[in-house]
């Protein structure tokens, strides 16, 4: 009996980061094929797979960014917020998202300054 | 350098030393910023006039109509309307002396912002800008108060001048002196007007300046433009919505 419970915790435990690997796997695809289809200017078709990588691996703070990237060539400033702090969250050493958020919120701020003087 | 531009110079040295070991893919994106007002319901903008004072060299009230026109009409998918600018100070001197029981006092020069305080009225006349609009089929009315004033001030600055000492050998004095300069100030408040209500919309204020060195001559009317070219982008992105070229770093 304790051989049997040893063993399914030693199946699990080998299990578990095989799965966080695909999912990985298979939210890089969806990156992928996202800024493929951002660089031809197909903004919607990559919100739809940025989020997509998100939904299989929400700790892939690349799939966050774009996201962020593309919901703020949309005009969505306030969902582009989210996805920005999201990523940094999960990767906040992340030079290049730091410096697509501070570009972000000049913008940002900008758009929220106006008319207030 | 700005600390906001510092940052970013900042934050480029860091992407730039850690690019060689990240897959990045650099793309240009356009933002598009909302205008503030839904002008959905308006197919026509009439810029009314204003009621302006300060300097007497410059015609604030023809010059700002004349220049917020142009840029409705070039800008915006507004209708501008031409029509003569609305004798506004002239609308005030008629209340007040329908108010005085028919007896006409003269107005008041407009030398200061707080001359401009008794004019509120006008703009928060709703009959009288109800029918304006009926007279111009609703259009959204764009009107307020700009006021443009010049000061000569002078400053302190340190200033570095070169000498002998008694040996002969260069040496730089710094000194303190004042300098003479001119100072050209515009402040404008822009009104919305719903044309079909006479109600306010939306209002917004301003306050640039500029000085110059009394050698240089400016002209009031060209530090008018310089000043005006600051604060047109904003009043335009209050009735259409612009786009903010960049680019950012999309990752795998």
């Amino acid at each position: 009996m304790r051989a049997a419970l040893l063993l399914s915790v030693l199946l699990l435990s080998s299990a578990v980061p095989a799965l966080a690997q695909k999912s990985r796997s298979e939210a890089e695809k969806q990156v992928k094929f996202g800024i493929n289809v951002a660089q031809y200017n197909l903004w919607r078709e990559a919100i739809t797979r940025f989020e997509r990588a998100a939904d299989i691996d929400p700790t892939y703070a690349a799939a966050y960014n774009n996201l962020a990237i593309a919901y703020e060539h949309q005009g969505d400033l306030p969902n582009a917020r989210k996805a920005y702090e999201k990523a940094l969250k999960l990767d906040p050493d992340n030079q290049y998202i730091k410096q697509n958020y501070e570009l972000f919120r000049e913008i940002n701020d900008r758009a929220n300054r106006q008319g207030s003087r | 350098m700005t600390a906001p531009t510092a940052k970013v110079l900042v934050s480029i040295t860091a992407v730039a030393l850690t690019a060689a070991c990240a897959h990045y893919y650099e793309i240009p994106i356009e933002t598009p910023i909302k205008p503030k007002l839904d002008v959905s319901a308006f197919q026509r903008v009439l810029v009314a006039g204003f009621i302006a004072g300060g300097i007497e060299d410059v015609d604030a009230n023809v010059e700002t109509t004349r220049l917020l026109r142009s840029q409705l009409r070039t800008k915006s998918e507004l209708r501008v309307i031409d029509a003569d600018t609305l004798p506004l100070l002239e609308v005030v001197a008629s209340d007040r002396a329908k108010a005085n029981g028919g007896a006409s006092t003269p107005l008041p020069p407009i030398k200061e912002e707080k001359d401009l305080e008794q004019y509120e009225t006008l703009f928060a006349n709703v009959g009288y800008w109800k029918q304006i609009g009926e007279e111009y089929q609703q259009p959204l009315i764009v009107t307020g108060t700009v006021m443009f004033t010049t000061a000569e001030s002078s400053r302190s600055v340190l200033r570095t001048q070169e000498t002998r000492d008694e040996f002969g050998q260069r040496q730089n004095d710094v000194q303190r002196v004042m300098v003479e300069r001119r100072e050209f100030v515009l402040k404008p408040k822009f009104i919305f007007i719903d044309g079909r209500t006479g109600e306010q919309i939306y209002r917004q204020a301003y306050v640039e300046n500029q000085f110059y060195s009394p050698n240089q001559q400016t002209p009031a009317l060209s530090s008018y433009f310089e000043l005006m070219d600051r604060v047109i982008p904003s009043f335009m992105s209050t009735l259409s919505s612009q786009k903010v070229k960049g680019t950012r770093f999309l990752l795998q």
